[in-house]
């Protein structure tokens, strides 16, 4: 390849701490999260915004991290599930995922917290068709309890 | 949790004590006496193990498929003879550790041993850590996930060996204190003196190792003795998931190895006849290209790195075997092997019926994923297995490596659904690593996974019941399927409980079919028989097998025969259950489901019943069709017995997915194939369930528990997907006949 430009750096607030990656502008976060910073909480399932097993926060907001290149977030906070609890204080989602045993293989949960943590943020009380429009896939089947830990979570005031 | 001890007596005769293994004596046609030798394993601190034995009959080829049998009674017969079953520790740092021969792939299964464990040993649950095993070749056939046999077949070994440790705990710290023994009890990871005295089992496991026999009886509590089975329990891995901690094969740190993609062919099964890596090989991070039989390997620095070098690989394909079919050849080639009836409708009035079944994708959430470090003497691999002796000896094999010079680590899946019974992707790493003479990540792709992936086979089914005066005469169902690859170690397994195939003339699939298809219900002269047709495709086993198949259409079939009769539905079932249990089950349903309550139009009820792995169970859902591309589950209620229950809100969890499942292949999920090549790619349109077709309200009633555990992984599938198929029917007015409905 020609002309092979150094590769350029980014600094970003990741859980709480302050991170610098050198990475390809286009790398989409997931992979600059997984491979380069070791930080594996939000998985691969689809690497197209359709599974949602990647979401993570920009910010506040919701993003799912394989459609978000890291020169976005740049001088941004990042939050993966790794950073929601408060130290050993679990978020009141986590703690509602716990009490209502939600999870089955595990592999979407990540996802699914970070999205219910998100929609919470949005809307304190959301109502059954507000749940509705999660996105997030479980092939285990998980969706009853991830409703009824959500109400939970609502109705303790997350 | 107390545990009173019984007085010391006798050892009964079902748990003998002994320092060393002994052997098993030869296969016994029945697994209903079984025994437990437990015997210490040379450790420095406690370790039992539970081996079973019988006192055997000896050991004879069964002509056929004796009807006693169901496949997970042959799956615990092919284990009997292997040492070492199971291996329990306790240590010195106070932890409880029971090596699992076994995958966790979501279906509670780490929990609900470590709950028997916690019982029976009188520990915290806490302490008790429940790790997979790697393979082990000396298992045999004992370390194969599936069937939903896990829990039916590890219950009293578990059980054996924690109540030998406890034994040997107990006596422990009767000769500290000396004491009788007898008037110990334990609790909490400790036992306990009348006086107040306790000593934890962290400070008696190096004691209890010296221990060769018991003061006081090593046999399992009685059920009225269990205090933590039975009652609802969390998973002991929740709290890592919820945190992100949990760590799945992708997770794994493992030295070097680098993440690895493969390029794969448009069709199932297609060829490379040349490939240029050059452009690739210039891409930022790569690290090597290498050719494997089933595609072209990219490694790279990262996973984004080594799928945009993918996407610069210039690669000539030639088409797969399958490149001239598509869904209506297939469908066709179907029809064409269906078995004739016996039954001419002549005489009689009948009523026949063809389902078509599509193709269904396993799409565990996790993608395969496997980490391989081939060395020129060695090799060591990472990944979720169902059935890792099999894979071990295939990777070995394939390597040119003795089996002991392979080690594989069985991780914890993403969910599996029957398709980590295959061993693709470790097989691939495998090749990959070789080639490459370095570690790799090997990832597939979501594409990978639904375009190159196992599948539940697409099927054909016809049935034909006559009847006369409101009585069933014949039922026949005659089943087509694409050709389900058992070729995991179930064939191994089978012929090693004596089940001699030759003998019996039956290929191995007629096998599983025999074993698994029966009909629950009094319908006179009934026969089922399975044709299949091969396809070079990747299929597979899919959570509950044929009966996802089979008995969704005699269930949907059944409801059809109640209305031609002018019966109730669930009247009509009911009386035609043969099994008590199965009828008790239904009147469950029916009252705690409110079955027969008004419905408003385009909404109905359906109902189906199941009966399998020694466990019944019956769904009612409510569902609104009103807008037939968008139908809504809005209400399901399960009733389940399945014998013992270990862990309620395991098993609730089970039948909650299981009705997803069934939500799913009914109205919505499925894969297509389009000359040779899946038409689907991902979950954008494979379209399993999500929120918006989860039922707000949903609840699952059990049976009181009674004798052995039954399976229950497995069972919802079948009464799921027929219940709601069976609901669509009287939404819409219709007979469905090709599923997925909106397809
Ligand atoms: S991996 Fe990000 S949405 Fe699927
Ligand atoms: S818990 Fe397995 S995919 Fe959601």
């Amino acid at each position: 390849m020609d002309g092979q430009s150094a590769v350029p750096s980014y600094q970003f607030v990741l859980n709480g701490r302050s991170v610098t990656v050198d990475a390809p502008a286009d790398m989409p976060l997931l992979w600059v999260l997984r491979d380069k910073l070791g930080v594996t909480g939000p998985k691969y399932g689809c690497g197209v915004g359709v599974c949602r097993a990647c979401t993570s926060h920009l910010d506040d907001a919701e993003i799912q991290p394989c459609t978000v290149p890291v020169q976005d977030c740049a001088g941004r906070r990042v939050t993966t599930i790794e950073g929601l609890a408060d130290g050993d204080r679990l978020h009141p989602v986590q703690q509602a995922w716990l009490d209502q045993d939600v999870a089955q293989c595990g592999f979407c949960q990540p996802g699914q917290i970070m999205t219910a943590v998100a929609l919470l943020r949005r809307t304190p009380d959301p109502t059954d068709a507000d749940i509705d429009r999660i996105e997030n896939v479980c092939r285990c089947g998980t969706y009853f309890r991830i409703r009824e830990a959500i109400k939970q979570a609502a109705a303790a005031g997350s | 949790m107390l545990d009173p001890l019984r007085p010391p007596g006798p050892c009964p005769a079902a748990v003998r004590e002994g320092t060393s293994p002994i052997s098993t004596p030869t296969t016994p046609r029945s697994v209903s006496r079984r025994r437990f030798l437990t015997y210490l394993v040379a450790a420095p601190a406690l370790a039992v193990g539970a081996q079973l034995a019988l006192d055997g009959e000896p050991a004879e080829a069964l002509p056929g498929i004796p009807d006693v049998l169901d496949l997970g009674d042959a799956l615990i017969l092919a284990g009997l003879p292997t040492s070492h079953l199971l291996v329990l520790e306790v240590t010195s740092a106070g932890r409880v550790v029971l090596q699992l021969p076994r995958l966790e792939v979501g279906q509670g299964l780490t929990t609900a041993m470590a709950m028997l464990v916690a019982d029976e040993l009188g520990a915290r649950l806490g302490d008790v850590d429940v790790p997979l095993a790697p393979a082990r070749p000396e298992l045999l056939f004992n370390q194969l996930t599936g069937a939903s046999n896990s829990v039916r077949s590890l219950y009293d070994p578990v059980r054996a060996a924690a109540a030998a440790a406890r034994a040997r705990l107990v006596t422990a710290a009767a000769r500290r204190w000396s004491l009788s023994a007898g008037s110990l009890r334990v609790q909490d990871s400790a036992v306990l003196a009348p006086d107040g005295r306790s000593a934890s089992y962290a400070s008696l496991a190096v004691e209890a190792a010296g221990v060769l026999v018991p003061a006081v009886p090593a046999t399992p509590k009685p059920v009225s003795q269990q205090r933590l089975v039975g009652q609802a329990t969390g998973r002991i891995d929740a709290r890592d998931i919820v945190t992100g901690k949990a760590k799945y094969t992708g997770d794994l740190d493992i030295p070097g190895a680098v993440p690895t993609v493969v390029s794969r062919p448009p069709t199932i099964n297609g060829t490379v006849r040349s490939y240029r890596a050059d452009a690739a090989l210039a891409m930022p991070g790569v690290l090597g290209v290498v050719r494997i039989p089933t595609g072209i390997a990219v490694l790279a620095e990262t996973f984004d790195q080594a799928m945009k070098a993918k996407a610069g690989l210039d690669i000539d394909w030639g088409p797969g075997p399958l490149a001239t079919l598509s869904d209506e050849d297939i469908r066709g080639r179907l029809r064409d092997a269906q078995p004739p009836f016996l039954v001419p409708p002549l005489l009689t009035q009948h009523v026949d019926a063809e389902f078509d079944f599509a193709f269904v994708s396993h799409a565990p959430m996790e993608v395969l994923t496997a980490v391989a470090d081939v060395r020129a003497d060695r090799a060591e691999l990472w990944f979720g297995a169902q059935a890792p002796i099999v894979a071990q000896q295939a990777i070995a094999a394939e390597l040119g490596l003795p089996l002991s010079a392979v080690t594989l680590h069985v991780v914890r899946g993403g969910g599996s659904f029957g398709r980590r019974l295959f061993f693709d992707a470790g097989l691939e790493a495998a090749q990959i690593s070789k080639a490459a003479g370095r570690p790799v990540k090997l990832m597939w792709t979501r594409n990978d996974d639904v375009r190159h992936g196992r599948m539940r086979p697409a099927s054909h089914h016809r049935i034909r019941a006559t009847h006369a005066l409101g009585q069933v005469l014949t039922y026949e169902h005659r089943v087509a399927t694409v050709r389900t690859d058992f070729r995991h170690g179930l064939g191994e397994a089978l012929t090693a409980a004596a089940f001699d195939l030759s003998v019996a003339g039956i290929t191995l699939s007629q096998a599983f079919f025999l074993l698994t298809e029966k009909l629950p219900y009094e319908l006179g002269l009934s026969t089922q028989l399975l044709a299949e047709v091969p396809l070079e495709m990747h299929t597979g086993s899919w959570r509950s097998v044929y009966s996802g198949l089979v008995r969704v259409a005699d269930e949907i079939m059944v409801d059809e025969l109640a209305r031609t009769l002018g019966q109730d539905p669930a009247a009509f079932r009911r009386s035609r259950l043969s099994d008590a249990a199965g009828r008790a089950v239904l009147d469950r349903l029916v009252q705690a489901g409110d079955w027969g309550r008004a419905m408003p139009a385009g909404h109905a009820q359906g109902i189906a019943f199941h009966a399998e792995h020694r466990s019944s169970v019956a769904y009612l859902v409510e569902l609104d069709a009103t807008d037939r591309a968008n139908p809504r589950v809005t209400k399901a209620v399960a009733v389940a017995d399945v014998g013992r229950v270990i862990n309620p809100r395991g098993l609730e969890a089970q039948l909650m997915g299981a009705l997803m499942d069934g939500i799913s292949v009914t109205l919505q999920a499925g894969v297509h194939i389009d000359k040779g090549a899946v038409r689907e790619g991902s979950y954008a349109d494979f379209r399993y369930a999500r929120q918006r077709h989860s039922p707000p309200e949903f609840a699952v009633h059990l049976m009181p528990p009674s004798g052995s555990p039954g399976g229950a992984g497995e069972l919802g599938v079948p009464a799921a997907a027929a219940a709601v198929a069976n609901a669509w029917a009287r939404a819409t007015g219709t007979s469905p006949r090709s599923f997925p409905v909106n397809f």
